[in-house]
């Protein structure tokens, strides 16, 4: 049986692809999941406010107070060299692509083409076999069309492509007007793979405390309907790779993304929730359902209940919401 | 050979010898020294090594007396040694000094002298603490620059190997300490030609082994002591010959000449001046001055003052000298004069009869003082000094630069005599400490210094405050070495980096005709000419200053600079001032942008770089009027309303005219009232809080947490409000036993430091936009005028009757009146809190024995002091001894009110028949435990001294002068943590175990604050500090379980940000307690690099992790047959990391030594897991089962 694929140029032993999560920031945890059968690793995300953030709070602090008394000119030692910058996750590649035979995909998250595009290129050179690209960008500001929106993801886009030569995917917001359109535009600038979706963490309102309380929960297994009938529908008019994201539990969702046109499903709540060893499971269960089921490779499913080849096409489409609606009742 | 020219202050000089040629250095934080031993530790933490490849071991000690003894053992064990302190460490290193010198162990110490604490304690420099060794037996050399302390500390260390007498090298504090000069770097091959390896070898072969044993540090008897002490005596004789032998040497190789006393001036001279340090440098600068003009002086400079050589002083005396003025930086009052004043007389006349002078008749010799803490010394005192000299009866014995108008010892001189060459470029800026000023002018003279060939000399004013700080920077650049080691008195540049210092200096006053005045205002420059006082305007007339100005805070906010106008304002001065051409200037300053910022990521320089650029287009040169047509006038320093002496003290010294102030003005025993910082309106908040009536559920929380009692709380009749402001806010008060009252919390608008802590403390939200709490900031400049008419209205309502309060509820407690107030401590600081609830609690009868420290330099820093006294004229009384003895100090208060009561009770009974049996009971078997009861105690006290007043008995007198003592007086022992857990733990631990009812508090921000964030016993594993380069390795020492183990001994770990009320119970358990309680209070610091707006969530997360347990421990429950230890904090739910990594002082560690900090973290996280299961398991104890 053949569950092999292909993402991003990377040949993979499966479609299965830990998604940007805090479980990769140990090495163990990722050998880990490399022995439970993940075919590659999406590092957690390097976030461009995080960076500047901790540089101008560093400097702030230990420049707060000082050459302010007599006394007390200073109130910290100045170390010889701080790591400040991409450094650690840097560190933390090249540790992984020696620790690992696994592909590891490097994920950059922010929202501006400053400086920070450089990391991408440190990223390649530390060792990244990919970078997925996730542009986290809440549209608040009133003056903004939908068509400025989507050109931030372009440019960003465009600016990172320019910098490395690995491939990049790019994490997308489910929220665009033109999803196709704007997915080939992002094609046309150089995206490599989409990944769908980019879960925004929503955050909670505490109703004792009236405080916005942005704790993150986890995804549940139906949200993956979101991005199962957006795959659906852009396999085959975009040409890209597709990463499904969100809501991966079971063999049988992996079996859906697959037919609906991705081409690996990446898995992130499912393992914080079940642990590393989820990846095991799911795995043998798909090989299980494709062996009663007669399936000898993962390609030959995948695209099979796209849009454009499933027996029912307008079942993505509005029709699909009236015939829901009908049987509700 | 071509050496390194390098910009440093004298603490770095001495250090970077002293490190290159030691093996140990053990060492304690003093001010000014700290940054010598800081540097030492930083050097050795990054590898450096010395001249003989190893790199130095450093250690931090727990006091100087500890340092001294550790130097002691490692130079009796043969090691290279050497330490760095000042003033009281250095007294506390006598006795070792003693022992070192008899001995003959060859070593230096390196001193920035610095004022012994007096009717003051006082940081800067004078030379009383190296005059107090005299007797040591120690040699003493003398640097006047900062050249000097490089070249001398390599002289010292070079010539003790060989003479075996140790040294004492000193450097005048903070004038040579923390002056930043170009000098010229001594290299590795220096130091090792002036060092002679054999003589490294015997001082390891004199070595305390086993392999080849001796004993040393015996006793003996009368029968020897005496001759054996004598036995020395060839040492000291050949001493200054081997010392001028390495001063020979060190010419011969570095090109610079030394001698023991170095003449200067006409050879001819018939008046001549002695003096050594700083001050003679600028005497150098005088008398070259002097000469040029034809004046016959001359200047004799002691380099070598013990061991003390007549015949090199001869031979430095020109023939000539017929008049000798011996100028003493240090003061011995009763003695018949100075100390090197003593000796040049002594020796004079030693020489004499020995026929070893040069000259025939004896020469006048008179003895002076100058520049006592830092007191200013200028060219002109040099004059002055001369002058007086020249007459034929010239004043001895006496002053220079005060004027002491009680026993009238000073002299006169013209404070507009200025010697400085044209050719030197003088600038001086105000700025605010938290404005980047200074940080930026040390940048500048960096750049200056190294980049051109000029010299540059950059020294640095601080205010006594912590929070709103003013520094002014005085900057020297020219083509010549500079010797004015003394503050600007002209300047051809002013930078006022803050407009409303316009109103409180008068800056341009130094400035010279055609100087440039550059002003950051937030007013453009064809607005800013009415903007300015008329007395500004008047000046930049008259003067015809060159005016120029920037909206340096828009530049900054506009490129993402926040509040540091640093930059910015380098800028400007770079692009004006001429010192440098403007592109070759801004391309240095964007180096030097890169080297501080490199590190610290692209995009921090990359914001300085873009507000450098944008510096110059925003700069505006004013076109102004020939007359000065503004109606702002300056405003006096404090209210007319001031008592007489803050009108005349204290104002002035506010205003910046202390220097003019005469001695008949102060206090002979350094007696001052309390309650001042209310003359000082400050008015440094940006933005002030403002109460929201209607959304407030009157908490009093953030009356609470004020750490400046500038939000205040009350509950009053209704009546009062009708003569209330038109802007005064009032609600019905809550609660019922406040039913029918009116409440009101007020700001206090001048004296708010706009910390925003009460902000983020308040709980309540407004419903509608939760965003708004029921106190919210806003600019204070719209709210000053109306909101200082409520603040007076609400300060005269009455108070509410302490007695009548619950004052174990945090809403009756801050009904209290806070007796500590407006302090000049850091905004948002985790101390004062404490100490305000401290003073509202007991206030009226605490006697408080201070430490010293934060806690004494915001409590007892001149101008202006916040403890105060409520409307009876009772409040704290306040003293500071030393920072190692405070405990025994207050013990000491304890004493007395103890024997006192004893004495007192003792003259009731004798007196019993005329006082009367009933109030004599009353006033010995008084119930004080309650407020009520202290007013009762009162009362009868007052109706005792009614009859005692009657009496004429000598046993009536005694008891009305200790009639007082029958209430009952509560003696507080505060203190940081760095006395209580370091240097002051033996005798808090002697103290503590004595039994006697003091209270102790522990200001415990886990570092030594006030000296600059060095490592106490008390910094947590895992966090960064001086001398914990690499993170603390060890946990924190458990001061609350090494108390608790005496049994009898009242302990209570409190955070008041994570528990009010049960930091309010702990005070009150605590006083109340019939013995030693001790406090352990948990105060986030400016130190730990933390946003201090919303300090009281680290409190909480400190607790919440376990790392700070909340408990009481009350003796008086063990008696009762219950467990003592009350846990007060529930199980950790956060993790060690969790509270760790929200500030910087652990952060900063994951940035520079990622893997140590996972370590010390997870090792923290055992500790803190471990700790707390052993708290929790003795407070589950069953008690009542203990026979």
């Amino acid at each position: 049986m053949d569950l092999t694929t292909t993402y991003l140029g990377l040949s993979l032993k499966n479609p299965i692809v830990p998604s940007a999560s805090p479980l990769s920031r140990e090495l163990d945890t990722v050998k880990k999941l490399e022995d439970a059968g993940a075919s590659a690793i999406v590092m957690y995300s390097l976030f461009e406010e995080q960076l500047q953030f901790e540089a101008a709070e560093l400097t702030h602090f230990l420049e707060h107070g000082a050459d302010s008394y007599a006394e007390a000119t200073s109130y910290f030692p100045e170390p010889a060299q701080f790591h400040m910058g991409p450094d650690e996750y840097l560190e933390h590649i090249r540790k992984l692509k020696s620790a690992v035979d696994i592909p590891v995909i490097a994920s950059l998250n922010g929202v501006s083409t400053g400086g920070w595009i450089d990391h991408a290129k440190k990223m390649q050179d530390a060792g990244a076999d990919a970078i997925e690209l996730n542009v986290y960008y809440i549209a608040t500001d009133p003056k903004l069309a939908s068509a400025d929106v989507e050109k931030v993801y372009v440019d960003v886009l465009k600016a990172v492509k320019n910098a490395v030569t690995i491939p990049v995917a790019i994490k997308l917001s489910p929220y665009f007007t033109s999803m196709v359109n704007t997915a080939n535009k992002l094609v046309d600038a150089g995206a490599d793979g989409l990944v769908l979706f980019n879960r925004f963490y929503q955050p909670d309102i505490d109703i004792d405390n009236l405080e916005v309380a942005p704790n993150l929960v986890l995804s549940t297994p139906n949200e993956m309907r979101l991005p199962l009938r957006w795959i659906a529908i852009l396999y085959g008019k975009v040409k890209a790779d597709i990463a499904a994201t969100t809501g991966i539990y079971s063999a049988e969702d992996v079996i859906k993304s697959l037919m609906a046109g991705a081409n690996v499903t990446c898995m992130c709540s499912a393992l914080l929730r079940h642990g590393v060893g989820r990846v095991t499971e799911v795995l043998n269960d798909v090989r299980t359902w494709m062996e009663e089921h007669e399936y000898e490779s993962v390609k030959q499913m995948q695209g099979s209940m796209s849009q454009k080849s499933c027996p029912e096409p307008a079942a993505f489409e509005r029709a699909n919401y009236m015939k829901v609606l009908q049987s509700y009742v | 050979m071509s050496r390194k020219m390098v910009t440093i202050d004298g603490n770095q000089a001495a250090a970077f010898t002293a490190h290159k040629t030691n093996e140990v250095c053990a060492i304690y934080p003093i001010t000014p020294s700290s940054n010598m031993g800081e540097w030492a530790d930083e050097w050795s933490a990054q590898g450096k090594r010395n001249i003989w490849g190893t790199i130095p071991e450093v250690v931090e000690m727990q006091s100087e007396g500890g340092a001294s003894g550790a130097v002691h053992g490692a130079l009796q064990t043969g090691a290279l040694t050497t330490t760095f302190t000042a003033s009281q460490g250095l007294l506390l290193m006598i006795p070792n000094m003693f022992k070192i010198a008899g001995e003959l162990t060859s070593t230096v110490f390196h001193v920035s002298a610095r004022t012994v604490a007096t009717h003051a304690l006082s940081i800067f420099g004078d030379h009383s603490d190296v005059m107090a060794c005299r007797s040591t037996g120690w040699g003493m050399l003398a640097s006047g620059s900062v050249q000097e302390v490089m070249d001398f500390a390599l002289i010292a260390q070079a010539a003790t190997l060989e003479a075996r007498v140790p040294f004492v090298h000193f450097f005048d504090g903070f004038r040579i300490s923390h002056e930043v000069m170009k000098v010229e770097e001594l290299t590795d091959d220096d130091m090792r030609a002036m060092i002679d390896d054999d003589l490294v070898r015997a001082h390891r072969a004199r070595a305390l082994s086993p392999d080849h044993p001796v004993i040393r540090g015996t006793a003996q008897n009368p029968d020897v002591f005496f001759q054996a002490r004598e036995r020395v005596n060839p040492y000291y004789d050949a001493c200054p010959e081997i010392i001028q032998k390495y001063m020979d040497k060190f010419a011969s190789i570095a090109g610079r000449q030394y001698k023991l006393f170095d003449y200067v001036g006409d050879p001819e001279a018939e008046d001549v001046i002695v003096m050594m340090g700083s001050g003679a440098e600028v005497a150098h600068e005088a008398v070259e001055y002097m000469n040029e003009r034809g004046a016959k002086v001359g200047l004799v400079k002691v380099r070598l003052y013990r061991p003390f050589s007549i015949k090199h002083l001869m031979q430095a005396l020109p023939a000539s000298v017929k008049r000798i003025a011996v100028l003493d930086r240090t003061k011995e009052p009763g003695a018949t004069g100075e100390p090197l004043y003593l000796d040049i007389v002594s020796a004079i006349d030693e020489a004499m009869s020995e026929g070893m002078a040069p000259f025939a008749n004896r020469p006048v010799v008179i003895g002076g003082r100058y520049g006592l803490s830092s007191k200013e010394y200028t060219p002109a005192m040099v004059k002055g000094v001369f002058d007086n000299l020249a007459k034929d009866k010239p004043k001895t014995h006496f002053t220079v630069g005060i004027n002491e108008d009680v026993t009238h010892t000073s002299i006169d001189y013209d404070p507009n005599y200025i010697t400085e060459g044209e050719d030197v470029v003088r600038g001086m800026f105000y700025g605010l400490g938290s404005d980047g000023t200074v940080g930026a002018n040390k940048n500048s003279i960096k750049i200056i210094g190294e980049d051109t060939s000029n010299y540059a000399q950059g020294y640095f004013v601080y205010d006594s405050k912590k929070a709103g700080s003013v520094t002014v920077s005085h900057l020297r650049f020219g083509p010549k070495a500079i010797r004015s080691s003394y503050l600007l008195t002209s300047a051809n540049f002013i930078g006022c980096h803050q407009f409303v210092f316009l109103e409180k200096y008068d800056m341009l006053s130094s400035a010279v005709d055609g100087a440039v005045f550059l002003l950051n205002s937030p007013y453009g420059a064809d607005e800013v000419w009415d903007k300015i006082p008329r007395k500004v305007q008047e000046q930049i007339i008259s003067k015809k200053l060159r005016f120029y100005v920037i909206d340096a805070y828009k530049v900054a906010r506009e490129t993402g600079m926040g509040a540091r106008i640093n930059t910015i304002m380098q800028t400007c001065f770079f692009a004006i001032s001429g010192v440098l051409p403007r592109e070759e200037a801004i391309q240095s300053i964007k180096d030097a942008i890169k080297k501080t910022y490199g590190m610290k990521g692209d995009q921090i320089v990359q914001m300085n770089y873009n507000a450098v650029d944008q510096s110059v287009s925003n700069m505006h040169e004013v076109n102004y009027p020939s007359e000065a047509t503004s109606t702002i006038e300056i405003p006096p320093a404090v209210s007319p309303k001031a008592p007489q002496f803050v009108q005349e003290v204290t104002g002035e010294i506010i205003a910046g005219r202390g220097d003019q102030i005469p001695t008949s003005k102060f206090p002979a025993d350094g007696t001052f009232i309390t309650g001042t910082t209310k003359w000082e309106k400050r008015n440094i908040a940006l933005e002030i809080p403002v109460w929201d009536p209607e959304v407030c559920i009157q908490c009093a929380k953030c009356s609470m947490v004020c750490p400046h009692a500038a939000i205040r709380f009350n509950i009053y009749d209704s009546k009062c409000l009708e003569t209330a402001p038109a802007t005064f806010k009032s609600a019905d008060a809550r609660g019922k036993e406040f039913e029918g009252l009116k409440c009101t919390i007020q700001v206090a608008p001048e004296d708010c430091t706009g910390c925003g802590a009460c902000v983020h403390i308040c709980p309540a939200k407004n419903k509608q936009e939760p965003k708004l709490k029921a106190i919210n900031m806003a600019p204070q400049i719209p709210l000053r005028e109306p909101e200082k008419e409520n603040y007076d209205f609400f300060l005269n309502l009455p108070e509410y009757d302490r007695s009548k309060l619950k004052i174990n509820t945090i809403k009756g407690s801050q009904l209290l009146t806070p007796l500590f107030e407006y302090s000049g401590a850091c905004a948002g600081c985790g101390e004062t809190p404490y100490v305000l609830l401290l003073t509202q609690l007991f206030g009226d009868r605490a006697v408080i024995a201070n430490a010293t420290g934060c806690s004494s330099i915001y409590g007892g820093n001149l101008p202006t002091t916040p403890y105060t006294v409520n409307r009876d004229g009772r409040g704290p009384a306040w003293s500071n001894s030393l920072f190692e003895d405070n405990a025994e100090f207050g013990m000491g208060y304890r004493l007395t009110f103890d024997k006192f009561k004893v004495m007192a009770h003792e003259l009731l009974d004798k007196l019993a028949g005329q006082i009367g049996d009933n109030l004599v009971a009353g006033l010995k078997n008084a119930d004080q435990s309650t407020e009520a009861g202290i007013q009762e105690q009162r009362n009868r006290v007052v109706e005792l001294k009614k009859k005692l007043e009657g009496m004429d008995s000598s046993e009536a007198k005694h008891l009305l002068s200790i009639a007082d003592y029958l209430v009952q007086k509560s003696v507080w022992i505060l203190g940081g943590d760095g006395w209580a857990y370091d240097i002051g733990y033996g005798g808090l631990d002697h103290v503590l175990a004595s039994g006697r009812n003091v209270n102790v508090l522990v200001l415990d921000t886990e570092v030594y604050s006030n000296t600059g964030g060095q490592m106490s016993k008390s910094t947590p594993l895992g966090a960064v500090a001086k001398f914990a380069y690499g993170g603390k390795p060890i946990a924190k020492k458990d001061m609350g379980m090494i108390a608790m183990s005496y049994g009898n001994i009242y302990v209570a770990k409190v955070a008041m940000g994570a528990n009010d009320l049960q930091c309010l119970r702990a005070f009150l358990e605590a006083e109340a307690y019939d013995g030693p309680s001790l406090i352990l209070a948990y105060s986030h610091c400016i130190a730990h690099g933390i946003n201090m707006r919303t300090a009281n969530d680290t409190q909480k997360q400190a607790v919440e992790s376990g790392h700070w347990p909340l408990y009481r421990y009350n003796p008086a429950l063990a008696a009762e047959g219950k467990n003592p230890l009350l846990l007060d904090s529930k199980d950790p739910k956060i993790s060690y990391q969790d509270f760790a990594y929200a500030q910087t002082r652990f952060k900063m560690l994951t940035k520079s030594k990622p893997e140590e900090s996972k370590r010390l973290i997870a090792l923290g996280q055992e500790e803190v897991s471990s700790r707390w299961n052993l708290y929790r398991q003795i407070a589950a104890m069953k008690y009542d089962l203990v026979e």
